[in-house]
């Protein structure tokens, strides 16, 4: 029971995060675009085409949050110090942009709210990455407590990670608009789909090189055998999907653009999660060091086998509700 | 200057849950408003109804923005700045979070979509069980997070081993002594301070003479419910305060400003307590007032701030003013929804232009007493995070205070801005008044449009 709660909550939290990663990935993607954008009308209808799913897609950074402190509360406690800048600009940031939803619609001078929304959601996505890239490289920790500066994430390597994401956050909203919208707005961001692919392509080479040449145990985990007889195929796939969504791009499809930048994002988590796990603070902390009391954990699990699955029902039905387009000059007003 | 990461700390969390709070606490209410207007829209078909809702979605749909994002900040700064709070409550705390979210968070951020985006895309029924889902959802939230919270006031039903708290039975845990109490003060808390906003608003429409039939049918809901709620508030209070006698005597001696327990207690119009000569100055009294209504015995005692060394006593001017100032706006809550009653048994109300004059203006009644309640609590608890068994200053995070004192000053900056832009657009939304046409329902079924609806 000790061995294997552990395990299901990593799940639970790994599918949590994937979850929100890429449903807020394609949103903040939509305001890390809104600079490329000619006019109100066209800000309107992107904004517009994710206004019912943001809040729904915010919630999940939440349970994420509480998720840690639930089932990881060790890990909790040592995290979120450690990332303590950048995990509270990542709030600021979003505190903008998700006022700037409603905001927007009743400001008479709209330049102030569109600035703090793309703003809003720059800063946020770079922040995830920084908060990623400072979980990648390893926490200081003594007895339990971090016990490093509040500066220790701050290396050109976390700088990556933030440009990376919000480049992938980028490409992710780009291929929304593709099948979202309409007009200008799609075909602009089929256009920026392309540069953004071969930018996520990019980055993601340079931090599966950087990762194990820096990081010893990430070297062993990916090369040695047989680990490297099973875990080849995950690079190989990646690829092949990126070459799969430039086709589909290329081809004018609406949909399959959008579902491998999805697909290309969960590749890249897995590459993620098989470097780090089972440490949940690496390099020192596993799951099961960090776990909750097992009566914490269970009183979770049955409710989130309760809930979950009706969380996700009535997340399919609202985008169910919201499909199709978001045609230029519908709006609020 | 000597900075002290604790009390930034707790500057910062008490400042941004302070600005959190005033957000459930009208939209938790506010979305029963709505739910019940669209339900009375659904069995009768009166359009007035309709029409009082889309105002209010759209002013619940700016104040919920500003709580969703105000929360977010929350669940991450009990880690960010108080992870050995964390270490040692998360066993606890932990689920009573996860299961808000998961039971209230998704259920609110979902169909609260079908509300603003979804008149002319659901069926009547759909929207007005949108309505009523979110409303459940805010009160289900309140729930979770009230147990919580009642849990570090008084905790129950776990055991301490090795500095970390653990869970022994569930049920103690969530129904903790102060839970049910706190949890009924806090609901009807949040309906008054929407009932008051509505009071208010149908009074400024109805000086204004706009909207009549709108803004009649509110002023008639609004003292309807807050004439029942409003005396209720004063019972579900002294029942509370009892329970708080028996858990935090100090909490409750702080609020009566009494510090020797070994004479029966004054209750104090005014004073101003003085914590180093241990004793009121400038008092106005009422001999034996707090013993009456805390023992319901003029010579009845209770425990005094003496009765436990300096180190271990709230801050006594804190709670004791909040506690008045909330005892204040709650007799002015009564007084304004009974006369309203009795206006509209005189059939006065519509033309007594001096009464809708002061509820016109009063709209931030509720909003106040909620902020000052919760200072009373929680400043009441201190030096203690979980009553008696964890100290605020062991909670903080090992968080340099020049950084804690940076971003205090951001949040300061970022909410005092969206507070003020937030506060503007609603009160310009209000200045608008009811859309002169409010869009039509579908009348074609659900899902024939694929075009995004209007906001309503």
């Amino acid at each position: 029971m000790e061995w294997y709660l552990p395990l299901i909550w990593a799940a639970i939290i790994g599918i949590a995060v994937a979850m929100y990663v890429i449903l807020d990935g394609f949103d903040l993607g939509i305001g890390i675009l809104f600079p490329f954008s000619r006019n109100e009308t066209e800000r309107d209808q992107m904004v517009q085409s994710i206004a019912p799913f943001w809040d729904g897609n915010e919630t999940w950074l939440v349970l994420g949050g509480v998720g840690l402190l639930v089932a990881f509360p060790r890990a909790y406690a040592i995290v979120m110090p450690a990332l303590y800048i950048p995990v509270i600009v990542m709030l600021l940031g979003l505190v903008f942009r998700g006022v700037a939803f409603e905001f927007r619609l009743h400001a008479r001078r709209k330049l102030g709210w569109n600035l703090a929304f793309m703003l809003g959601s720059l800063v946020a996505a770079f922040c995830q990455g920084l908060i990623l890239g400072g979980l990648i490289q390893g926490l200081r920790v003594e007895n339990g407590v971090f016990f490093g500066g509040p500066l220790d994430w701050a290396t050109p390597f976390s700088f990556l990670c933030g440009a990376g994401v919000v480049v992938g956050y980028a490409l992710l909203g780009a291929t929304w608009l593709v099948m979202k919208t309409d007009g200008e707005v799609a075909a602009r961001g089929r256009t920026q789909a392309k540069v953004l692919l071969v930018g996520v392509l990019a980055f993601m080479a340079v931090v599966s090189f950087w990762t194990p040449f820096a990081i010893e145990r990430v070297f062993l985990r990916w090369f040695m055998l047989p680990n490297i007889l099973l875990l080849w195929p995950v690079p190989l796939i990646a690829a092949l999907t990126a070459w799969y969504g430039w086709r589909a791009l290329e081809g004018g499809r609406e949909v399959a653009p959008f579902v491998s930048a999805i697909a290309l994002f969960l590749l890249g988590y897995l590459g993620l999660v098989i470097s780090t796990f089972p440490y949940l603070v690496p390099p020192s902390l596993t799951i099961w060091d960090t776990a909750a009391a097992p009566a914490s954990q269970i009183f979770m699990l049955l409710g989130t086998l309760l809930l979950l699955p009706m969380v996700l029902g009535y997340t399919v039905m609202v985008y169910w509700l919201f499909r199709g387009k978001v045609r230029a000059g519908e709006s609020y007003h | 200057m000597d900075l002290d990461p604790v009390l930034l700390s707790r500057l910062q969390f008490a400042f941004t849950i302070s600005f959190h709070i005033i957000f459930p606490s009208f939209t938790i209410g506010l979305s029963a408003y709505i739910a019940t207007l669209e339900v009375l829209h659904l069995a009768t078909g009166r359009e007035v109804y309709r029409r009082i809702s889309v105002l209010w979605i759209k002013i619940f749909a700016v104040s919920f923005v500003m709580g969703v994002v105000s929360g977010i900040v929350l669940s991450y700064e009990l880690g960010t700045n108080w992870s050995r709070f964390s270490l040692f409550a998360g066993n606890i705390v932990g689920p009573l979070a996860g299961y808000e979210v998961l039971a209230a968070f998704f259920l609110e951020a979902t169909f609260l979509s079908i509300l603003l985006f979804g008149r002319d895309r659901v069926p009547p029924w759909l929207f007005a069980f949108a309505a009523v889902a979110v409303s459940l959802g805010t009160a289900t939230s309140a729930f979770w997070i009230l147990a919580a919270n009642s849990w570090m006031h008084t905790p129950a039903g776990h055991e301490v081993r090795g500095g970390v708290a653990y869970p022994l039975d569930w049920l103690a845990v969530v129904f903790n002594p102060s839970f049910p109490y706190r949890f009924a003060h806090m609901l009807n808390a949040s309906f008054l301070t929407a009932g008051f906003a509505v009071l208010a608003v149908g009074a400024r429409y109805v000086l204004a003479g706009r909207h009549p039939d709108e803004a009649r049918t509110m002023l008639r809901m609004a003292i309807g419910l807050t004439a029942v709620l409003a005396p209720l508030q004063l019972l579900i209070g002294d029942q509370h305060g009892l329970n708080t006698l028996a858990h935090q005597p100090i909490k409750i001696a702080a609020m009566e400003a009494h510090w020797d327990g070994s004479k029966p207690g004054d209750f104090y119009v005014f004073a101003w307590p003085d914590e180093k000569a241990e004793t009121n100055r400038f008092a106005i009294s009422i001999p034996r007032g707090s013993s009456l209504v805390l023992k319901h015995d003029p010579d009845g005692l209770f425990p005094g701030l003496k009765s436990v060394p300096p180190q271990d006593r709230p801050p006594v001017v804190s709670v004791f003013f909040a506690f008045r100032i909330m005892l204040a706006v709650g007799g002015y809550m009564i007084a304004a929804a009974l006369f309203g009653v009795w206006l509209i048994w005189r059939g006065r109300l519509d033309t007594t232009r001096w009464y809708l004059r002061i509820v016109a203006q009063t709209w931030w009644v509720g909003f106040v007493a909620v902020i000052a309640g919760w200072v009373v609590t929680e400043s009441g608890r201190q030096p203690w995070v979980v009553q008696d068994v964890l100290r605020t200053a062991d909670a903080v995070s090992p968080v340099p205070a020049a950084i804690v004192a940076t971003t205090l000053a951001l949040f300061v900056l970022v909410y005092l801005t969206v507070f003020s832009a937030g506060s503007y657009y609603i009160n310009r939304l209000l200045a608008k008044g009811v859309p002169e046409h409010p869009p039509e329902p579908a009348v074609a079924g659900p899902h024939l449009s694929i075009r995004f609806g209007d906001k309503p």
